[in-house]
């Protein structure tokens, strides 16, 4: 386990966030990314719900990896001890907030379930690993990842509402334009890369 | 045998191996007809060869986990199918990925987290979920490999073709652009072509699939414009 300096937690952010973007550039998370980008408000509470899941999930994840996993010489079952967690996370969540955090619960409520299936959540907390990052490296990387995620969708939320407007042709509608967005947006992103 | 047998894809016999397969490989193909697992389609194929082994990886886990799914079917209660599945699907893709780093290291390196990452692809939850609770071991164990192969086949021709427009190669082997290995004229005429390489890059896996769709949507159109006609 190395230390990070201040300095290497901003340099993590910024390639987490947007350098390596998990969507445009890692193709993590394509399903609630393409699903769940109808509205702006509707791709906020998305994000929202990934920004809590995934760094609560990186925290959690890496905490396990480096006290339990690692100590007993364990590794090779990071796969299905990392799903599982992720999988307990999101309905232990569910079940605190809708209990205790009411407001938080219904601006993210429906949203919750729909974590589970994101396959960023479980990449971000195998990728913490292989790159050896410390329990709280692992965290500002579940953020920053997750930031990644809601800046991504909302900026495709917006042009989507805007789209609606326009005249499409019949086979593109749908994913197809949706996809050639994403696509648009992917090579705008990779002029962040000139940020190494 | 008065009993009428039901008919499955393309006129075989329901729930029989082939019937399961080609129903995997055509009819009902996991990529270009159900449009599911986007996150491997997109991620791995930028090259024929990455699809090819991402296919396979994915298609052993499918045919394993759906058989011993169906074999634990009236084990596992109802309430707890979901965790039961993906204990299941996780030890296969630990196997697997333990197999690859021991014998395909490169191969390993090159598709890194995506293989962890067969955990949560949605085919394999679908299949479990859709047919292996419900139907026997052997027929769950063809099905996995139809719908197995049907994948891998769709990311390699992805694959394929990205790489062939993108970077000149065909699995690894220049046949577009400077080095190309075809000889005589023909490869001298190739030899001239100047590969593209956003088709290789992320951009690319989105307008390959964005493109792929549309075509697909295009060919639906058509022949359900053809069956109106005919009534």
């Amino acid at each position: 386990m190395m230390t990070e300096t201040v300095l290497e937690f901003l340099a993590l952010m910024l390639s987490a966030s947007l350098i390596n973007n998990v969507v445009l550039s890692q193709f993590l998370g394509l399903c609630p990314f393409l699903g769940v980008s109808k509205r702006i408000d509707t791709a906020l509470g998305m994000g929202g719900a990934c920004i809590f899941v995934m760094t609560l999930s990186s925290l959690v994840c890496s905490t396990i990896y480096w006290f339990v996993l690692k100590p007993f010489d364990l590794g090779y079952l990071q796969t299905i001890v990392f799903i599982l967690v992720v999988a307990m996370l999101v309905q232990f969540v569910e079940m605190i907030l809708k209990k205790y955090i009411v407001s938080l619960y219904k601006a993210l409520g429906v949203y919750l379930p729909l974590i589970t299936t994101n396959c960023a959540v479980l990449g971000v907390a195998l990728t913490n690993v292989t790159n050896n990052y410390t329990i709280e490296g692992s965290t500002v990387c579940g953020f920053s990842t997750a930031a990644g995620f809601t800046i991504a969708i909302v900026i495709l939320a917006g042009l989507r509402e805007k789209m609606e407007y326009n005249d499409i042709p019949e086979s593109f509608k749908g994913m197809p334009i949706v996809l050639l967005t994403s696509g648009l947006m992917a090579i705008a992103f990779t002029g962040f890369s000139a940020l190494k | 045998m008065s009993e009428e047998v039901k008919k499955g894809a393309l006129g075989l016999v329901q729930d029989s191996p082939a019937e399961r397969f080609f129903n995997g490989l055509i009819a009902e193909n996991p990529t270009l007809v159900l449009m599911i697992g986007m996150c491997p389609t997109l991620a791995v194929t930028s090259s024929a060869m990455n699809g090819l082994g991402m296919g396979l990886a994915t298609t052993f886990v499918l045919a394993l986990s759906n058989a011993v799914i169906a074999a634990l079917r009236k084990i596992i209660p109802a309430t707890v199918r979901i965790p039961s599945f993906i204990v299941v699907i996780a030890s296969f893709v630990t196997i697997v990925q333990l197999l690859m780093q021991a014998y395909f290291p490169a191969l390993n390196k090159a598709l890194g987290v995506y293989i962890p990452l067969i955990v949560v692809n949605c085919i394999i939850f679908g299949r479990a979920e859709a047919y292996a609770s419900k139907h026997g071991i052997v027929p769950s164990f063809y099905d996995g490999v139809g719908m197995g192969i049907g994948f891998t086949c769709a990311i390699t021709v992805i694959g394929l073709f990205r790489e062939l427009i993108g970077a000149g190669t065909a699995f690894n082997i220049q046949i577009l652009g400077i080095g190309s290995v075809i000889p005589g004229t023909i490869g001298a005429y190739l030899a001239k072509y100047q590969p593209v390489s956003i088709f290789v890059q992320q951009a690319g896996a989105f307008f390959v699939l964005a493109f792929l769709i549309a075509f697909m949507n295009k060919v639906k159109a058509n022949s359900a414009k053809k069956k109106k006609e005919a009534k």
